[in-house]
């Protein structure tokens, strides 16, 4: 069985070579067989990994544990569901989840495109497979997956299977990681287009608008698995942060940044014509920092929490990366006459400047990240010494930029493309600022005042949240005059009718909300006491009684509860359950915190340890004002990333009025 | 060209500020990489810079005393008899240790040198060699079956 895996994987290698040299070849030779021959290897390749990953879950499942990946991540007494989830929870597994997404994309990109762009398809399948060639290099040669263990030739007796890290057999950990890596690996699509497109010497937008989707649901997915991922470290690692800006979760970052940079960049060029250059650089920059960030958290380059395998794949991810730049690069240099902006820059006051700034504090941030992320790297090399920075670093630098860009939020939608005179700025931003003015002086009377930055941030969300609240108003209240409709139903088909500005807005309003949710890291509060049953401490206006301590064990750990009853003044408030689990098979223990989750504050409890003498149980209590803010405003983000995919009622023409502007005053002048 | 001559000013400043936040951010929270045995020849600058120091956590010498806890790091698990390998750990964060904080664990203690030669750690990581796989040795049982 392990032969027939193994097997697949080297064919689709084979296959996947194959698609590149006779896409390649079979355009430059104008031959259409062996273009289409090159399609069908792609949907061979599909076939195939499928085969290999099918193969790998079912030995998962039965647990053969003659196979080293499965004794390393699984063991007999795991429920199916983590053994299922263990096919991504190792290095050669999630490489071959990686492969197989990858090459899933490529066949439905393939498909869907089997009648259309006949000039730029073979190189887009040919970027699609060379990327998936380099993927399967590491798997059928380097860490396969289907490796067999002395112990499964009959040598020595086999095991029952390591297990899989108690601290990933939690809900959010199953989709957590699948959801990064379609994020990671759908951007592929978008850059392979992009290169076909460059290659090709294609005129217009063409690669823009059919890879817009896209780019739109790889976005969600990265936003998804990103939030997951904080969610995760919120409601397991016992420490209630979300965010530790650790290299894992910042390599996680860096291509959501430019990610969400070229998602406004394009409007410049599908609107204006500008910023050709730029988009090329920035897709080709996600992408790379996609395969970078899987490099980071597989080389062990950077030392992190979350404990990177070490392993020889470093290498091939920096030839890889190496190549790819410097090719890439070249490409978009040698095609820069094809890329002339067709408009210029009017105003600083204006919409396309906003669009400006917006990349620039993006790309700021995102490398500010990288640099961070890199530093002990780049220090050794300069100095020889090997210095890291921390959250210290990242925070100053980022809260800042994380204003400037909540500020554009609200003011980059409502502003005028080209110029913008000052009457229709104080039209537009009279209201949001009172409003945000009058929530700070508020706030600053009940005290906020101590934290200054917690102000600013507060003012900044009433300030965008009244500006997006006014545009859904207007639009929806012309509407609801116009067809006799209540302002509801108005606002539906408001944004029904142009569901990409609309679903737009609904995005940044979950930027605000999920901001609410950061900026109440300010007021956290916490204590570690040691308590003995029938004790009781206090934290904030809680009071927290300890009254039990249980034990048990069942076939996959073993496990302490603490039962401890919470009140505030004289009320109850329930009972929370803080428990410490021990897993048997990878000997490691695990605290289950307890959360008593609030739209205003969380209360958390971590049942940490238990003293020396064994009589008192250490817990730590944590508030968190405003932490469901940040799921909250999760959902809201996913439904407007949803809504911008509904199609638009109104078909919407992008007339570029700036460019016809620009021929006459060139006729003008020739005349 | 004006409004390019504009639109460049504020890109200077904007990048002016955020590279001055760095450079403040970089000096307020840099941190030097250092093994043991380097930490004890340091001298006097191991009192002053903030160091990040890698080791394994001796067994049975993890004491817990109220929200404290101390702990001897060893630079080397094999050469467990040589002092110069040794460092004592007081750890009196707020945060929880970690759950792979255990005997035989790898550790990495983030702090300053006291003068009494204990290390006062500020935050304490401990790892399991990796996040995915609980068991590394079997990695190599694996590599060595293979050949």
């Amino acid at each position: 069985m392990e032969n027939i895996g193994a097997l697949s994987i080297l064919l689709a290698f084979c296959l996947a070579v194959y698609a590149v040299i006779g896409s390649v070849i079979g355009k430059i030779k104008k031959n259409p067989f062996l273009v289409i021959s090159g399609e069908r290897a792609t949907y061979c390749v599909w076939i195939l990994l499928t085969t290999a990953s099918g193969l790998l879950i079912y030995s998962l499942l039965t647990g053969d544990f003659r196979l080293g990946y499965v004794a390393s991540h699984t063991d007999q007494t795991m429920p199916a569901i983590y053994k299922f989830t263990a096919w991504w929870g190792g290095q050669e597994g999630s490489l071959l989840l990686w492969a197989w997404l990858l090459s899933t994309y490529s066949a439905i990109v393939v498909f869907t495109n089997r009648h259309k762009f006949r000039d730029m398809m073979p190189w887009v399948t040919a970027v699609l497979m060379t990327t998936e060639t380099f993927f399967l290099i590491l798997i059928a040669f380097v860490l396969t997956p289907f490796g067999i263990l002395e112990a499964g030739r009959g040598n020595i007796v086999e095991g029952m299977g390591r297990g899989l890290n108690p601290l990933l057999q939690y809900w959010t950990m199953i989709i957590h990681p699948p959801m990064l890596y379609l994020g990671y690996v759908g951007f592929t699509v978008p850059f392979a287009f992009a290169m076909g497109s460059l290659i090709t010497k294609q005129p217009g937008e063409a690669w823009i608008h059919t890879t817009r989707r896209w780019t739109i649901v790889t976005w969600l997915f990265q936003s998804t698995g990103i939030l997951l991922g904080q969610g995760w470290a919120y409601a397991v690692l016992g420490w209630g942060g979300y965010w530790a800006w650790d290299p894992v979760e910042n390599a996680s970052l860096l291509p959501w940044i430019t990610a969400t940079a070229f998602l406004h960049s394009v409007m410049m060029q599908e609107k204006k014509g500008m910023m050709k250059v730029w988009n090329m650089v920035l897709v080709s920059g996600t992408f790379f920092l996609c395969i970078f960030g899987t490099f980071l958290t597989r080389s062990g380059v950077v030392s992190s929490v979350h404990a990177f395998a070490q392993s020889p794949i470093g290498k091939y991810f920096v030839w890889f990366l190496a190549i790819g730049i410097a090719a890439t690069l070249a490409l978009i240099l040698d095609r820069t006459k094809y890329l002339k902006s067709e408009a210029r820059l009017e105003s600083v006051v204006s919409r396309e400047s906003s669009f400006m700034f917006n990349n620039l504090i993006l790309l700021a941030s995102c490398f500010a990240v990288l640099w961070g992320t890199l530093f002990p790297v780049i220090s050794e090399a300069v100095t020889g010494e090997k210095i890291s920075v921390d959250a210290p670093f990242f925070n100053r630098i980022n809260v800042p930029i994380a204003f400037g860009l909540l500020l554009l939020t609200g003011v980059g939608p409502l502003i005028a493309w080209r110029r913008s005179s000052v009457e229709s700025l104080r039209r537009s931003f009279f209201w949001p600022s009172i409003a945000a003015l009058v929530l700070m002086v508020v706030l600053a009377v009940f005290g906020v005042y101590e934290h200054p930055y917690a102000l600013v941030s507060f003012g900044l969300c009433m300030f965008v949240a009244a500006t997006i609240f006014a545009e859904f108003y207007k639009g929806a209240s012309a509407i609801s005059v116009k067809s006799k409709v209540g302002l509801i139903p108005a606002a539906v088909e408001l944004t029904h009718r142009n569901t990409r500005r609309y679903g737009g807005y609904l995005v940044h309003m979950g930027i605000v909300f999920m901001f609410i949710g950061y900026t109440g890291t300010a007021f956290n509060q916490d204590t570690t006491k040691e308590v003995a049953p029938g004790g009781s401490f206090q934290l904030g206006h809680y009071n927290l009684k300890v009254t039990n301590m249980l034990q048990g064990e069942n076939d996959n750990y073993t496990w302490q509860r603490l039962t401890i009853d919470a009140s505030r003044g004289s009320t109850s408030i329930g009972t929370l359950e803080p428990e410490r689990r021990f897993y048997k098979a990878s000997q490691q223990p695990t605290s289950e915190v307890a959360i008593r989750r609030r739209l205003n504050e969380d209360l958390y409890l971590n049942f940490a340890g238990v003293s020396t003498d064994n009589q008192r149980a250490v817990v730590q209590a944590y508030v968190f004002p405003l932490v469901s803010w940040i799921w909250i405003g999760f959902w809201v983000l996913a439904m407007g990333t949803l809504v911008c995919l509904i199609p638009s009622k109104v078909r919407l023409s992008y007339a570029r009025t700036q460019v016809l502007g620009m021929a006459e005053k060139h006729a003008k002048v020739t005349s | 060209m004006k409004t390019y001559a504009k639109f460049g000013a504020i890109v200077l400043v904007v990048v002016g500020v955020l590279a001055w936040l760095a450079l403040g951010g970089v000096s307020e929270s840099k941190t030097y990489y250092k093994t043991i045995s380097e930490v004890q020849k340091m001298g006097d600058q191991a009192h002053v810079k903030r160091l990040r120091v890698d080791g394994y956590v001796v067994p049975g010498s993890i004491v817990r005393n109220g929200a404290q806890v101390s702990f001897i790091m060893h630079q080397d698990p094999a050469k467990r008899g040589q002092d110069a390998m040794r460092l004592k750990v007081v750890y009196s964060g707020i945060d929880p240790l970690p759950d792979t904080f255990k005997d035989d664990a790898q550790a990495m203690a983030d702090g300053k040198l006291g003068t009494d030669g204990v290390f006062q750690a500020s935050k304490i990581q401990a790892k399991c060699a990796s996040k995915y796989e609980a068991k590394p040795q079997l990695k190599t049982d694996a590599t060595r079956a293979g050949m």
